[in-house]
């Protein structure tokens, strides 16, 4: 193991369903915030090499923000969150009832905000993996970037860059009421710890 | 260009890579011939067998390689000066950084291969767009919010 483009059919699809899940705890955890309707799309699960990513992502400089969250215990490895700034004015917008429209207004405030965020999203779907193998997740502290995505997945890029040279991403559609964004993340967990996910689910590799 | 590649031109061509994070680009120049080299790293070392690795990835086999590069196309070793930037800390990490890593060997590996630094623009928390300018040897360091500057 130790190659994402080695998974089968079903293991993808066990794959996508933990994001379909995950997706599904992160669009109720939104709503509670937002007070308003969120609904997703079905997320889509893409194995992808890093220069390619940059590009389907608005090309590498693209001011993103990037919410990092990793992964402890059982399962190691790492999450990503990689949001629009429109999305992430429209958070803060309704969270903080201000008027933000670019990243040079947020404030170290709104940051802290942000980070919170990351933690209910990443939280949301860590339960999904949690809950469907039976194992222990624990999630460091966030940490925010709001820079080029190109340099923000350098990241991952480097740390599984030994391994690997593709990254695995899950990609999904917030939709409210009046607004539709995009909303990108990395699910990144090591080599071992997907053969041990897998192995939970009765599925090794 | 991408990340894990490298490039050898002359005039009028610049050489661009975008949104270095931790990686570091190696610019390299031959001011008489004037021909430039540019290699985009991601890690540090290969670590042991390098056969099957993308030789371009690491700074301790991607620099030897664009030494030769630039050789073979007329350059002269001993006329080659380097400008590097990137190696940035976009997240902080336990221990020590990528960004600080990798930064640590392309220094080591131009100090082994006798080539001079003469200019740098590296380390920080942000991303940095690299154009290199075949034509004098100067790299212009774009940034989002934080300006541009030409080393």
């Amino acid at each position: 193991m130790g190659n994402y483009l080695n998974l089968n059919e079903y293991q993808l699809s066990a794959l996508s369903e933990i994001g379909n899940i995950g997706a599904g705890n992160a669009a109720a955890a939104l709503a509670d915030f937002m007070a308003d309707t969120i609904m997703m799309s079905v997320p889509e699960l893409q194995i992808i090499d890093v220069n390619s990513m940059a590009n389907i992502l608005g090309g590498p400089e693209n001011e993103m923000v990037g919410i990092l969250v990793t992964m402890n215990c059982d399962v190691r490895g790492m999450l990503l969150f990689l949001l629009e700034k429109e999305f992430v004015c429209l958070l803060l917008n309704v969270l903080l009832s201000k008027d933000i429209n670019e990243f040079a207004d947020i404030s170290e405030m709104d940051l802290s905000v942000i980070m919170e965020i990351g933690n209910v999203l990443a939280g949301s779907y860590v339960s999904a993996i949690a809950t469907m193998t039976d194992l222990d997740i624990r999630l460091s502290t966030p940490q925010v970037a709001i820079d080029m995505v190109g340099a923000i997945l350098n990241y991952p890029a480097a740390y599984f860059g030994v391994m690997d040279d593709n990254l695995l991403f899950i990609e999904e559609n917030f939709l409210s009421e009046e607004n539709t964004i995009r909303s990108h993340l990395l699910i990144m967990p090591e080599p071992d710890s997907l053969s041990l996910i897998f192995e939970s689910l009765g599925m090794s590799l | 260009m991408g990340i894990s590649d490298q490039k050898v031109a002359g005039p009028p061509d610049t050489l661009t890579t975008y949104a270095l994070g931790s990686c570091v680009c190696i610019c390299l120049y031959d001011r008489l011939r004037r021909i430039g080299g540019l290699a985009h790293i991601l890690l540090p070392e290969a670590f042991g067998d390098v056969s099957g690795k993308n030789v371009y990835k690491f700074a301790d086999t991607a620099i030897e390689e664009l030494v030769r590069g630039m050789i073979k196309q007329g350059c002269a070793h001993l006329h080659l000066t380097a400008k590097i930037a990137g190696g940035a800390n976009m997240f902080v990490s336990e221990g020590k950084s990528i960004g600080d890593r990798n930064i640590e060997t392309v220094t080591q590996e131009l100090q082994r291969l006798k080539i001079r630094i003469v200019a740098q623009d590296i380390g920080a928390n942000y991303g940095r767009t690299a154009v290199f300018n075949t034509q004098d040897g100067s790299l212009t360091v774009k940034t989002l919010g934080r300006g541009n500057k030409v080393i």
